[in-house]
């Protein structure tokens, strides 16, 4: 059973077979409150799938990009569950989630011709005026989406023009699907790839001014 | 779940220190500490968003290094424990997320507890100090905070008498060294400075001591106005072409700041009728601050107790030690519904413990 962790955006947990069939997907859109809820997520995911902690094999950490204070949240709280059990942690850029929901549903739906050719960008909130953004192109023979460029960041009012010359459609996401989260890393896993980063996908510096000379106080 | 000697694991997080402690009952068994401080150097303070990402990056091998040296699995643990606040809020989510995970993976229980109440369990852990007798006045200083409390019983009964209305005492060392050009964390560098340096030199003001503030502020401090006398005196010598007697500001800042904080806390002693000052925090490293206090207090008849100083810095071992001592005590775990509480009341000694 591989355990999904995902607070990129909102929080969402899920548990996913082997194999792919999703056991659980359980989630809060609340863009803030991750610590808060990431522990009944985990808990209600595992009962809903009716598996116990000792059934995970392997935790899918969702390594962004996305605001950092929540995004750290769910990476500390899949190593952790992962050192509890003994398991890998198994890194996945959470763009991949998003890209890879869309390429099963157009596969199945057939919604677009030569869907697997078209080049689409993930879009997510990345706040301060900005998007960040990862540009794919169709599923590879491990059935996991093939990333062109990114994850990068784009002021608002460019990303259009940026997308335009790429030739990628936009395609906005306001949640990152845990389910798929996981899926991703059974395929890497079953492929015996590594798909993510160690580390999170901050995409920024942290904020940080270098202290000038001390501030004259005057007499 | 043991309740006569339980295996707790603390994760502590709350500011540039990654901490876990592990302990079993009253007894230390590992104080893993990772700090970020260096990288916070160059900035001459601790930056949030610089702390709470070396948290995510240490918390994992330092939870494995606390095992390692304390010979445990985790799977042996009684209850994880966490601090809930106060501190900063982005770096508190890491260790709270953290020890939400570890606590469902490990199917055991977990307490959220106070940070400040942690640094006067610290004590416990002496193994060579007689048993923590109530009440006791405590006085918890370090970068983050400066508070004066009454506690009259460590998992009951915590009340805070005052704390700081500006700066805490660390950072007003910090940023009175930056003044005086020496280098972060300012603490050990004023304390070296001041060693050769008469800390009767310069009459710096001791903050919200006057007659007029002890109606409201008796057992408060502030530490801004001392910044910037310190910083106006500096400036007139300069003005004047007259070089700074380095020496002599830190002893004099120094000894100011020691005042107002030794001053407090005995007068909180005397008020209550309690012979005992517990001290706590990482600016108890500096060794003027004990000394005046242990002098002071022996001449009032007040006994002091101060944690080894390995643990009076910001550490997991506290942590854990005040979650061993809920456990014995009889207390409930927490729920999974809480949050990381960036101004969490000491009153408040456990978070959202179980009905
Ligand atoms: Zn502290």
């Amino acid at each position: 059973m591989i355990l999904g962790i995902d607070t990129s955006l909102g929080s969402a947990v899920a548990v996913v077979e082997p194999d792919g069939v999703v056991r659980s997907q359980v989630e809060s859109a609340d863009p803030r409150g991750h610590a808060e809820v990431i522990g009944t997520l985990i808990e209600r995911a595992l009962a809903e799938a009716s598996v116990s902690p000792s059934d995970v094999t392997h935790v899918a950490a969702g390594m962004g990009p996305g605001p950092f204070t929540g995004l750290r949240v769910g990476i500390a709280a899949a190593r952790t569950f992962a050192l509890g059990r003994g398991v890998p942690v198994v890194p996945v850029a959470s763009h991949d989630a998003v890209a890879l929901e869309l390429l099963i549903h157009d596969a199945l739906t057939g919604g677009y011709e030569d869907a697997g050719d078209e080049t689409f960008a993930v879009v997510t909130d990345a706040r301060r005026r900005e998007f960040a953004y990862t540009l794919y192109r169709g599923l590879d023979e491990d059935g996991l989406p093939v990333r062109v460029t990114g994850p990068a960041l784009a002021p608002r009012d460019d990303l259009d023009g940026v997308l335009a010359n790429a030739g990628a459609a936009r395609r906005d996401a306001d949640r990152i699907p845990a389910g798929m989260l996981a899926l991703a890393a059974a395929r890497a896993l079953a492929a015996g790839r590594t798909i993510g980063p160690a580390d999170a996908l901050y995409l920024r510096s942290p904020d940080v001014t270098l202290p000038h000379a001390p501030k004259r106080v005057g007499s | 779940m043991n309740r006569a000697e339980p295996l707790v694991l603390g994760i502590e997080t709350s500011c540039d220190e990654t901490g876990i402690g592990i302990v079993r009952g009253r007894t230390l068994l590992s104080n893993t500490i990772a700090s970020s401080m260096d990288e916070h150097a160059r900035y001459g303070g601790v930056v949030p968003e610089v702390a709470a990402r070396a948290h995510l990056e240490a918390l994992q091998p330092s939870i494995e290094a606390a095992l390692a040296e304390s010979g445990v699995a985790l799977a042996d643990l009684d209850a994880v424990a966490v601090t809930s606040g106060p501190g900063l809020a982005g770096a508190l989510m890491v260790g709270v997320g953290a020890a939400k995970a570890l606590s469902v993976s490990l199917e055991k229980p977990l307490y959220a507890v106070n940070h400040l109440v942690g640094h006067i369990a610290a004590d416990i852990l002496d193994a060579d100090a007689p048993p923590l007798e109530y009440p006791t006045v405590a006085l918890l200083v370090s970068g983050g905070h400066t508070s004066l409390l009454l506690v009259r019983d460590l998992t009951t009964d915590v009340e805070l008498l005052g704390e700081t209305m500006d700066d805490a005492a660390g950072e007003a060392f910090d940023k009175v060294a930056r003044l005086l050009g020496l280098p972060y964390p300012g603490g050990p560098e004023i304390d070296r400075a001041a060693a050769s340096g008469d800390p009767k030199a310069i009459p710096f003001p001791r903050g919200l001591s006057r007659a007029s503030d002890m109606a409201k502020h008796r057992y408060d401090f502030s530490f801004s106005g001392l910044k910037t006398a310190v910083a106006r005196w500096v400036e007139q010598r300069e003005a004047a072409g007259e070089s700074i007697p380095v020496a002599d500001v830190a002893a004099s800042f120094r000894e100011a700041v020691v005042d107002v904080l030794v001053t407090k806390a005995l007068a909180a002693c005397r008020d209550y009728d309690v012979p005992r000052l517990l001290l706590g925090g990482g600016v108890i490293a500096n060794r003027r601050l004990r000394d005046v206090a242990l002098e002071r207090a022996a001449a009032e008849g007040v006994t002091v107790r101060i944690p080894p100083l390995s643990l009076c810095t910001d550490n997991g071992a506290m942590i854990a030690a005040l979650t061993s001592e809920l456990i014995m005590s009889g207390r409930a775990p927490s729920t999974l519904e809480f949050g990381a509480d960036s101004t969490l009341p000491v009153t408040e000694i456990q978070v959202a413990e179980s009905a």
